[in-house]
């Protein structure tokens, strides 16, 4: 008989092996997935694990998508880690891209090629400015900050959709719910030529090494993480919440606003109804499967970029249906939120008879 | 024999808690289970209770072999337990409570009836028809004793039933429970109160390490032989000597805080005083706003009104926790996982909370610095722990109570506020902590201990004062009080004699 047994102390071993088994048990059901709809499962997960990261170029859309998921998912994990609950980050996205794009339409013919700066600039602010409603209402009135930060989402929608359908809308692109294309001068640099890839990779990878050290090397990192694991502790301390409640939200918009403005500064151009991507809500399962940590951040956000592109390419070359993107983040999600129960829990075969014949 | 255990084993993971445990509890005999925290006596009583299966041994009932299931089946044998920690509803009456855990046949007016009766017989003051919420706490235990005897029992457990009480509610609850043993229920009495056990008890098993380490009549035994069963040596004597009492250090004046949460209890014009090389201790029943009087001294509440609270002369009554210890105010809180330390992070993190040398300019932090505090306070102060990087809650209470008290008065405080020093603390490292306190004491420190043992608060204290109903009383030298004194003041009856103690 199966039966789960506590552990003395929670594995160490376990919290790092517990993402890779749930990544092959995601692997075995999305096998099945692709047998019972009668697809060859081989070519559907070499979609998935394999075209993402056979060529230059394929590696370059990846990490073209796991940058934003990587910028956000860092600033979510210091909030998760202090326990603020922002699950509004695909909010403070959309109006980091906004903010970023009401700069990047100021750009003219003959501005520099520096502009992209003031355009991010715009960005985190815009996302902080979001993110800082939440904080605000939370603060002043204790209103929960789930519930808010995750309906000012949709408000930021409804906000994107009213200055492309309104206001913003470019007078030259048949009518067509979209800013005009910016001038070159607001984008980011590219890293290599031809390639999409752009700084704001290397920005990333920069700033996993900034959360390391906030969270590992500084007080205010530590005075954080005490306010998430034991608040009654941190009070003794003296460790202030609402200092924690402000810093932890208003960096969380900042790094969302900031892959907003690199998402309209980079590969779109422009603003359009579809700068939400879900990148926002995405970025949750790539912090918990990261373990709110830099580091595996930066795996998780890789996988959660192969399966969305897996899903697109899945759509075009075996005529599966998109969402599938979801249905694998899903699928990661669930099976990691099992897999973490062997953390605490060891998995005992009770032996029914003894000295049973063999 | 209405109750026997032949050779009960139950091993968790880590621990072997019952290693061939023996006891026989006759009819009508108060039988005490004597031994320190971890050493077995709540998994045996969990087992007696039904709630805990033993992996080997026997129970017998009245002679009977029988396997107890679950408390259900514990209850129809005729065994009642009272827990340590109360489990009543507040927003519900007493009557109503004690319906909940009987079964429904009875109406509700009976069962009030029949509290009436009950509480009559055994002299067990309770209104039925009060809401616990307003309840003391000592009224709260009759409650539970009162639901476990509705059942007639047959046998009733008792987990640390005075830890909770007045010395004279103490008084109240042995005639009960004496009254209760002559009528032929057995009583399990389980408790680490030494003088208790010899007061109350016919026979008494004493538990160290999860085995029986005596069998004895605790009335022929002294606290020291019992003590010498219970932790295997005599606890070390105390070299207490007079206090020299210098300058005011903590000045608490007219101090009133209305209650934050509906169930606590609202500070009224405390007024008293620490001074540098002297102890005093806070005497008084839990739940008389002893939590809430050391949130406003910590800085953890904030709210109290200006100047009411000084520390050399200065007002500190809203200044944050950081800024009291910057002016050399530490405080041990008595909730020691979650408030005095994180569970997850390690020992050596755990110093950061209060101590802030590590923390370099800028807000980096020096690893080696932090991890070499760490490693100091262990070897300082005795802690058995795997080294710096150990979980706080890998450590067993004591030793994380004496890295907590080290890591506070290796601080060098001015003023050092303790909660509860030595609560779930074994003998040797409450004794060692006690010598701690002294020492500091003898350094110059103005020290403030609040504690539920007056045991304690005799033998370290050179003041103490009395906390009732969120009232505070003058101060007597605890050189010129008596327990009984002190006991009544515990239950708010001050006034009358408050001229002549003022000293």
């Amino acid at each position: 008989m199966l039966r789960l047994e506590q552990r003395p102390e929670p594995s160490k071993a376990m919290s790092i092996a517990s993402p890779l088994l749930a990544l092959a048990i995601t692997v075995v059901i999305g096998t099945i997935l692709f047998v019972l709809l009668g697809k060859d499962p081989l070519r559907g997960l070499a979609v998935f694990f394999v075209e993402p990261v056979k060529s230059a170029y394929a590696l370059s859309e990846l990490a073209m998508k796991a940058t934003p998921l990587l910028l956000v998912a860092l600033g979510l994990a210091v909030c998760f880690r202090s326990n603020v609950w922002n699950i509004g980050a695909e909010g403070q996205f959309v109006v980091g891209a906004i903010a970023a794009s009401g700069i990047a339409m100021l750009a003219t013919k003959d501005t520099g090629n520096w502009f992209f700066l003031p355009v991010l600039a715009g960005g985190i602010l815009g996302g902080m400015a979001w993110a800082a409603i939440v904080a605000l209402l939370r603060d002043r009135f204790n209103a929960n900050e789930i519930l808010v930060s995750l309906m000012l989402v949709y408000v930021a929608e409804q906000l994107l959709n009213y200055l492309v359908y309104g206001p913003w809308k470019d007078p030259l692109g048949y009518n067509f719910p979209q800013t005009i294309t910016f001038y070159k001068s607001t984008q980011v640099p590219r890293l290599f030529g031809s390639f999409r890839v752009n700084l704001g990779a290397i920005a990333g990878l920069l700033a996993v090494g900034a959360f390391w050290l906030l969270l590992f090397r500084t007080y205010a990192g530590f005075q954080l993480q005490v306010g998430g694991l034991a608040p009654a502790a941190a009070r003794y301390a003296g460790f202030s919440s609402r200092k924690a409640l402000w810093s932890t939200l208003l960096l969380s918009g900042g790094m969302a606003g900031l892959a907003g403005g690199l998402e309209v500064a980079g590969p779109l151009g422009q603003l359009t109804p579809h700068v939400p991507a879900g990148y926002g809500f995405a970025a949750i399962i790539v912090a918990f499967v990261g373990r709110l940590h830099p580091v595996g951040i930066v795996f998780s956000a890789i996988l959660m970029s192969m399966f969305y592109i897996g899903g697109e390419l899945a759509q075009s070359r075996l005529g599966l249906p998109k969402s599938l993107t979801g249905v694998f983040q899903g699928l990661l999600l669930f099976t990691l939120l099992a897999c973490d129960t062997l953390i605490a829990y060891r998995v005992r075969w009770k032996t029914a008879v003894k000295g049973a014949s063999t | 024999m209405r109750l026997e255990l032949v050779d009960i084993s139950k091993q968790y993971p880590a621990v072997k808690a019952n290693d061939r445990v023996s006891l026989q509890v006759a009819p009508g005999q108060i039988h005490a289970v004597l031994g320190e925290n971890g050493a077995g006596k709540s998994t045996l009583m969990k087992i007696i209770y039904g709630a805990v299966r033993p992996d080997e041994g026997e129970i017998r009932w009245n002679g009977e072999p029988v396997q107890i299931a679950s408390p259900a089946a514990a209850r129809a044998l005729g065994i009642s337990m009272v827990y340590q920690h109360f489990s009543l509803f507040d927003t519900l009456t007493a009557a109503e409570n004690v319906w909940l855990g009987l079964d429904k046949s009875l109406p509700l007016a009976e069962v009030t009836k029949r509290i009436r009766e009950v509480a009559g017989v055994y002299g067990l003051e309770v209104d039925p028809l009060r809401p616990v919420h307003t309840l003391s706490v000592g009224e709260r235990q009759r409650v539970e004793i009162v639901r476990a005897l509705m059942t007639n029992p047959k046998l009733l457990i008792l987990d640390e039933p005075t830890s909770v009480l007045t010395p004279q509610a103490v008084q109240t609850l042995f005639v009960t429970l004496r009254k209760l043993a002559s009528e032929g229920c057995s009583i399990l009495y389980i408790s680490h109160k030494l003088d208790e056990i010899r007061s109350l008890c016919h026979h008494c098993t004493v538990l160290r390490g999860g085995k029986v380490t005596g069998e004895v009549d605790p009335t022929l035994e002294t606290n020291a032989s019992l003590s010498r069963l219970m932790i295997g040596a005599e606890p070390p004597q105390l070299q207490h000597r007079e206090a020299r009492a210098g300058a005011v250090v903590l000045e608490v004046r007219s101090l009133s805080l209305p209650k934050e949460d509906p169930f606590g209890t609202s500070l009224e014009a405390i007024s008293f005083e620490v001074r540098a090389g002297e102890v005093v201790g806070i005497a008084g029943v839990s739940g008389n706003g002893q939590q809430e009087l050391m949130r406003a001294l910590s800085g953890e509440d904030v709210r109290a009104p200006k100047g009411s609270i000084r520390l050399f002369d200065q007002d500190i009554a809203r200044d944050t926790p950081r800024r009291r210890r910057r002016g050399g105010l530490h405080f041990v809180p008595e909730e020691r996982l979650g408030r005095g330390a994180v569970p997850t992070l390690s020992l050596a993190q755990n110093t950061l909370l209060t101590r802030t040398r590590a923390v370099g300019r800028g807000g980096w932090l020096r690893i080696g610095d932090i991890d070499a505090l760490a490693e100091a306070l262990i070897r300082r102060f005795f802690v058995r722990a795997g080294g710096p990087g150990s979980a706080a809650k890998s450590l067993s209470g004591g030793n994380l109570q004496k890295f907590i008290v080290g890591r506070e008065i290796d601080a060098d405080p001015k003023l050092l506020i303790v909660s509860q020093p030595t609560w779930g603390v074994d003998v040797g490292a409450a004794a060692q902590i006690r010598g701690e306190l002294l020492a500091l004491r003898d350094n110059g420190c103005a020290v403030l201990v609040v504690s539920e043992e007056l045991d304690e608060l005799f033998e370290i204290c050179d003041r103490l004062v009395v906390i009732a109903q969120g009232r505070v009383s003058p101060s007597v030298r605890t050189a010129e009080a008596t327990i009984e004194q002190i006991g009544e003041w515990m239950s708010g009856l001050w006034r009358k004699d408050t001229s002549d103690a003022q000293a």
